[in-house]
């Protein structure tokens, strides 16, 4: 028993079906940390893309820097150092809490290329243009560059989203009860680990398989020339 | 404990880490040559059997893929009368380089396609075997392109043996938790463990590099 669930043994389809609605409640926080670890890392991305693109290099360098940092380091080893370093110094944070900042600020090095890479595809007569007109140069970035940059960096986006998703497993060394975790203790509980890892490996399947169609759909919506303001 | 004791167990660990990297990279490589080349076989067997690689490994999470390999797999194998327990150190390299050859075989798959048509019909005009037009004229072409993703694959997966701790392999991660719970300095131990991964990535994106520069040496020689 788990969340309150019973589980059938008696044969393989009828546990599959018994423990099912356990493995959504599991589900359910999986999507949670995703979407919370992607917020993150599209805030935490967006600031580390404008530090890189600083005109100062004492910003753009450390900026630089951490990025790689972040990104040739393993999830894991961020995730156990942010569990158990901030508590040392008086910032505790619920497990799930801190794993979707581990999620996000591993992805903030991957999203912050997207911006730069989103923000340089914009031809310098944008920038040009804004001057001339006389724009403030915070006003240049939200009216004139954002709205171009967002439709082209969607799709790398939702790539990442994906990824996210399935980077969310990790966070059961925190005790985190996503699928994995809940399908894990099914298994240790029935000793039939074969139903529960072989559901979860099916339902991220149909998850990744639907959230990639639907970035390519959203891809084929997009307009091109940039979001209408107003 | 000084910090500076930490450093035995940890590079204890850190080796079986960089061996888990060179072994997975290397068994990931194939893989990727093989069911990425398979993805773009005219048989529709051979076709069917590598879409449906490269989908599950990359539609599923590489934990869930390695617990799989580690707690279902000999399950499994009970059901049908085989042992098939693996040693975690088996589970482990057969899930990584599975994960990344799956990976892997997009980028193939992608660079040879991305050759020039006008090159096939070339190696058509001149009666090259299909055989030959993929491996004397194709590949060639193709393997330089792949370098600069195959080495940001490589790093992922140095990043990946990580997870590998977790069905009890003695890795980098592994002792550096062991660690943490035997003298609970957490900040030490896990500072000096994320500098030792990126010293070992900086060292493998180098080593990456070398190999993009030695493949694509040709395109220098003639210039």
């Amino acid at each position: 028993m788990l969340f309150g669930i019973e589980w059938d043994t008696s044969n393989e389809l009828i546990f599959a079906w018994s423990i099912l609605p356990i493995l959504l409640i599991g589900l359910w926080v999986t999507i949670q940390a995703t979407v919370l670890g992607f917020v993150v890392a599209l805030v935490l991305g967006l600031i580390l893309a404008v530090l890189k693109g600083a005109p100062s290099r004492i910003i753009s360098w450390p900026a630089n820097v951490i990025c790689e940092f972040i990104r040739d380091t393993p999830l894991l080893i961020q995730l156990f150092f942010l569990y158990y370093v901030l508590p040392e110094y008086g910032l505790v944070l619920p497990a799930f809490m801190t794993g979707a900042l581990a999620l996000g600020l591993q992805y903030s090095a991957y999203t912050s290329e997207v911006y730069r890479a989103g923000l340089q595809a914009i031809g310098r007569d944008q920038r040009e243009a804004a001057r001339a007109l006389n724009f403030p140069s915070a006003h240049t970035f939200t009216h004139v560059l954002l709205p171009q940059a967002i439709p082209r960096i969607i799709p790398a986006m939702g790539n990442y989203l994906v990824s996210i998703m399935k980077d969310v497993p990790v966070l059961s060394v925190v005790t985190v009860l996503e699928m994995l975790n809940v399908a894990k203790i099914i298994g240790d509980r029935t000793f039939d680990y074969m139903v529960p890892l072989s559901m979860v490996g099916g339902l991220y399947l149909i998850m990744t398989l639907v959230a990639s169609a639907g970035v390519r759909l959203l891809d084929t919506r997009l307009p091109k020339q940039g979001l209408p303001l107003k | 404990m000084a910090w500076t004791e930490y450093l035995t167990p940890l590079l204890q660990g850190a080796w079986v880490t960089v061996q888990l990297t060179v072994y997975s990279t290397i068994f990931g490589a194939i893989l990727s040559f093989a069911f990425g080349i398979g993805k773009l076989s005219p048989n529709w067997l051979i076709k069917a059997v590598s879409v449906g690689y490269i989908e599950i490994f990359r539609g599923t999470s590489l934990l869930v893929q390695l617990f799989w390999l580690y707690f279902a797999l000999p399950v499994a194998g009970q059901a049908i009368g085989l042992d098939l327990r693996l040693p975690p150190v088996v589970a482990g390299v057969l899930a990584l380089s599975l994960n990344i050859g799956a990976y892997g075989a997009e980028v193939v798959r992608g660079a040879i396609q991305a050759v020039q048509k006008s090159q096939y019909e070339a190696a058509r005009a001149l009666n090259f075997t299909p055989r030959q037009a993929l491996f004397g004229v194709a590949l060639p072409q193709a393997i330089p392109e792949m370098m600069p993703p195959f080495g940001n694959l490589a790093v992922q997966n140095l990043k990946d043996t990580a997870l590998v701790s977790l069905i009890s392999l003695g890795d980098l991660a592994f002792r550096a938790e062991q660690l943490r719970n035997f003298t609970q300095d957490s900040t030490t131990i896990f500072t000096l463990v994320l500098f030792m991964y990126f010293g070992m990535a900086l060292v493998l994106t180098a080593l990456m590099k070398m190999l993009e520069r030695f493949v694509g040496r040709w395109r220098h020689a003639s210039n």
